[in-house]
């Protein structure tokens, strides 16, 4: 974990807001992410995680309250725009390029952000690009599949390409959507310790639904529940939380 | 009556159910319970045929329901509460419950009678008869699914999270629905997160995770003990 | 003046023929999202087969009838050996499908009728007086018929039960077929509706301008046209919409030719995707 207290947080809300006509699916959700924490975000169905997630990275435009990322404030502008200020998403339908290679998809993307418009650039200088692809892709454990089609990985190894593809672009924030969905045990357990990996030098935003996941990485959890904060803490602390199990639970 | 037997099952590459062994036998209520993404909607969704089952048996009284099509499990006595609801929202209340009473061999006198039962375990929608499907509250339509259901007159319903999103005067009346249609005979897989509803309403009761079935155990062991309910639904 | 009264009749007969024709285009794809390329042509066989009938018959009526089942059943054929198996792919594939059955029946009219221009006779002779005016009474009993097959459509959607499959499989094909409705017979069925309504706008249009191969090819376009118009799926906006782009045509008719003023149906096609692209007539969506 590296120094979390003293730097002013890396991504901070102020009584962020998004309301579809009369319902608000996030009613003043205020936190504080400091540079270098795993944040979980955690709630019951219909908490508004995916609608604050979509908030964060543009995809929804808030209705009241700030975004503050990295000292600016981002609410309300449009999803390209907030990539280019280093915030990465990882998305619950699989974004990977079937028909290319596992190198190809990751290039693509890393390139993007060390982009240059001019067209006549020998191709020896994008020697730098495929260097920094083929250390994601070590990075998230497909190093030996580079020339694999993306397509014919498993499904953990493409929800991990799509972790690594969100990394080329070099975020300072990388946003993972339910990293782990729909994977077997041991799969989870390998995107778990990929997570905790990449996690050593990038503030990572995650929302999830399997609580092991959840309960391991986080060094901070935040529960919502009806579009609202209801606790916030690290996970023994949340697990330990009566009013959170009332609300999981039902009772 | 229902068993699947070690169903494996697929969305695209996504495996998403391991060898998920249930039975439901006639008459009972049996709760199939689990946090979000365990695999529960994707259970029902096999027996419907809308996930590929790509290993195991399902079978429906005796009958493997591979190979039927997907239109042929009403037929057979199996209806669908989805999560969704899915009204017809562009058809009246009483379209929607068409849909269901204009089945082969059935009479007017029949017809009315099964209308006329629907609307007494549910006098709103009497009153909303000729109202848009779409123009209904949560819990209308959610009432409105399961007269849909019921109309057709079937052995088995598949009720999925039907208090999902609805206040809790809903559930309460949710509750007394499935009490009702126990009594009445009727066999229900009931898929829930609400613990308490379910190991009120229900005989049995499955707790998955991770696609797979984790524990199985009378509702009333775990009401006994709520240390397994904890260990799979808490956090 | 009297150009206008003319026109404007012109205008709404047309219009209700081919509001026969959009509909049948619009239900097919609101139900079953088939952009259905030998629409026309199947209106060009109903034709064919209506003149047919009343060469050996003598009576329109027999013809008409006759045409109309005649091609529903040719439809369902089609749907069943051609499209169905195609359920589920790319819908380029079946665009590409139906594109290629239209040139087929176009050739096999060809070979089975012959190059020359048939004639069906009009039923119903004689003028209608309006004011000093004169228009043929078969025009308006056209657009009558054509308005009572529509009404009856919309009569048989809204009440029959058949009707109630046919618009719960369009809004939610999964949920239909969990209650047991048959969902690819109810595809065949929609696609045989189509089929006898625009056989039935061949016979209907028959004695306007004559019968030949490539007759469907412009009403066709102009019900695509149409159908984009009224919002696709949407059955009274199609109606609407043929009516509206007939009339503005014909009106178009009294300063250009007849076949300059096809024009205009292009720019209110136009204009409607620029600015209200899920229809003219469908309210906003939210």
């Amino acid at each position: 974990m590296s120094a979390l207290t003293e730097s002013a947080p890396l991504l901070k809300t102020e009584g962020l807001t998004v309301r579809f006509g009369g319902l608000a699916a996030v009613n003043n959700v205020s936190i504080a992410v400091p540079r270098g924490e795993i944040r979980g975000i955690i709630g019951p169905n219909g908490a508004g995680k995916s609608t604050f997630f979509n908030s964060l990275t543009g995809v929804i435009r808030p209705t009241g309250g700030r975004i503050v990322f990295d000292g600016e404030d981002i609410a309300g502008l449009p999803p390209h725009v907030i990539s280019r200020k280093a915030i990465a998403r990882s998305y619950q339908i699989t974004n990977i390029l079937p028909g290319a290679t596992v190198l190809e998809n990751v290039r693509i993307a890393s390139q993007s952000r060390r982009h240059n418009w001019s067209m006549l650039r020998h191709h020896r200088s994008y020697g730098d690009v495929i260097a920094r692809a083929r250390a994601v892709l070590a990075d998230v454990g497909l190093g030996g599949k580079e020339d694999e089609l993306a397509s014919n990985l498993s499904h953990g190894e493409q929800r991990n390409l799509e972790i690594g593809i969100a990394l080329a672009t070099e975020p300072k924030l990388l946003c993972l959507d339910e990293p782990t969905a729909g994977m077997s045990v041991s799969e989870t357990h390998a995107t778990v310790d990929l997570i905790r990996r990449i996690g050593r030098d990038l503030t990572i935003l995650i929302v999830e639904h399997d609580m092991e996941v959840v309960m391991g990485l986080a060094h901070t959890i935040t529960v919502l529940n009806y579009g609202e904060v209801l606790a916030e803490g690290g996970p023994a602390e949340i697990q330990a939380n009566p009013r959170v199990q009332e609300v999981y639970l039902k009772t | 009556m229902l068993v699947l037997d070690n169903v494996d099952a697929h969305y695209g590459k996504s495996h998403v159910l391991h060898g998920v062994s249930i039975e439901v036998r006639a008459g009972e209520v049996v709760g199939l319970l689990g946090r979000n993404g365990v695999g529960k909607t994707t259970t029902l969704k096999a027996i419907m045929g809308m996930a590929r089952r790509t290993g195991g048996r399902i079978t429906f009284e005796g009958r493997d329901l591979q190979g039927v099509p997907p239109h042929g499990l009403a037929g057979l006595g199996i209806a669908w509460v989805p999560e969704e609801r899915r009204i017809f929202r562009l058809l009246t209340v009483l379209e929607n419950l068409r849909t269901g009473l204009d089945r082969p061999g059935m009479t007017p006198a029949r017809r009315e009678a099964l209308l006329e039962k629907v609307y007494a375990y549910f006098p709103i929608l009497r009153e909303r008869r000729n109202q848009a499907g779409g123009t209904l509250s949560g819990g209308e339509q959610q009432m409105l699914a399961i007269a849909r259901a019921m109309v057709l007159e079937p052995k088995i319903i598949l009720l999925d999270e039907p208090t999902e999103g609805l206040m809790p005067r809903m559930v309460a009346q949710i509750q007394e629905i499935v009490h009702a249609l126990h009594r009445d005979g009727v066999t229900i897989l009931l898929v829930e997160q609400n613990v308490p509803l379910t190991l009120d309403a229900a005989g049995r009761v499955y707790i998955m995770e991770k696609g797979t079935v984790r524990h199985h155990a009378s509702a009333a062991e775990l009401r006994a003990d709520q240390r397994v309910i904890h260990e799979y639904l808490g956090i | 003046m009297d150009q206008i009264i003319i026109q404007t009749l012109h205008g709404l007969v047309n219009g209700m023929v081919l509001a026969m024709v959009a509909s049948g285009l619009t239900l097919i794809f609101g139900i079953m999202d088939i952009v259905n390329f030998a629409h026309g042509d199947l209106l060009m066989l109903g034709a064919f087969t209506g003149a047919t009938v009343l060469g050996m018959t003598g009576s329109y009526w027999l013809a008409l009838i006759v045409a109309a089942i005649v091609i529903a059943i040719l439809g369902a054929l089609l749907q069943v050996t051609t499209l169905r198996p195609l359920i589920g792919r790319d819908p380029l594939t079946t665009i590409l499908a139906t594109f290629g059955v239209s040139l087929v029946v176009q050739k096999y009219a060809l070979w089975q009728w012959g190059p020359s221009v048939r004639q069906i006779s009009v039923p119903v002779g004689g003028d209608f007086n309006l004011f000093y005016l004169q228009y043929p009474w078969y025009r308006i009993v056209t657009a009558l018929l054509a308005g009572l097959i529509i009404t009856a459509l919309w009569l048989f959607l809204k009440y029959g039960k058949y009707g109630i499959w046919i618009r719960a499989t369009t809004q939610d094909r999964v949920m239909a077929q969990a209650m047991g409705i048959p969902v690819p017979l109810v595809y065949t069925g929609v696609f045989a509706i189509g089929s006898a309504m625009a056989a039935a706008s061949g016979v209907l249009f028959g004695p306007f301008a004559g019968v030949t191969q490539t007759m469907g090819f412009d009403f066709t376009l102009r019900a695509f046209i149409v159908v984009v118009v009224g919002g696709m799926g949407n059955l009274g906006g199609s109606i609407l919409a043929s009516i509206f782009v007939s009339l503005l045509e014909s009106y178009a008719a009294i300063v250009v030719s007849p076949a300059q003023a096809v024009i205009v149906s292009f720019v209110v096609l136009v204009l409607t995707m620029l600015f209200r692209p899920t229809g003219l007539f469908v309210p906003t969506p939210k």
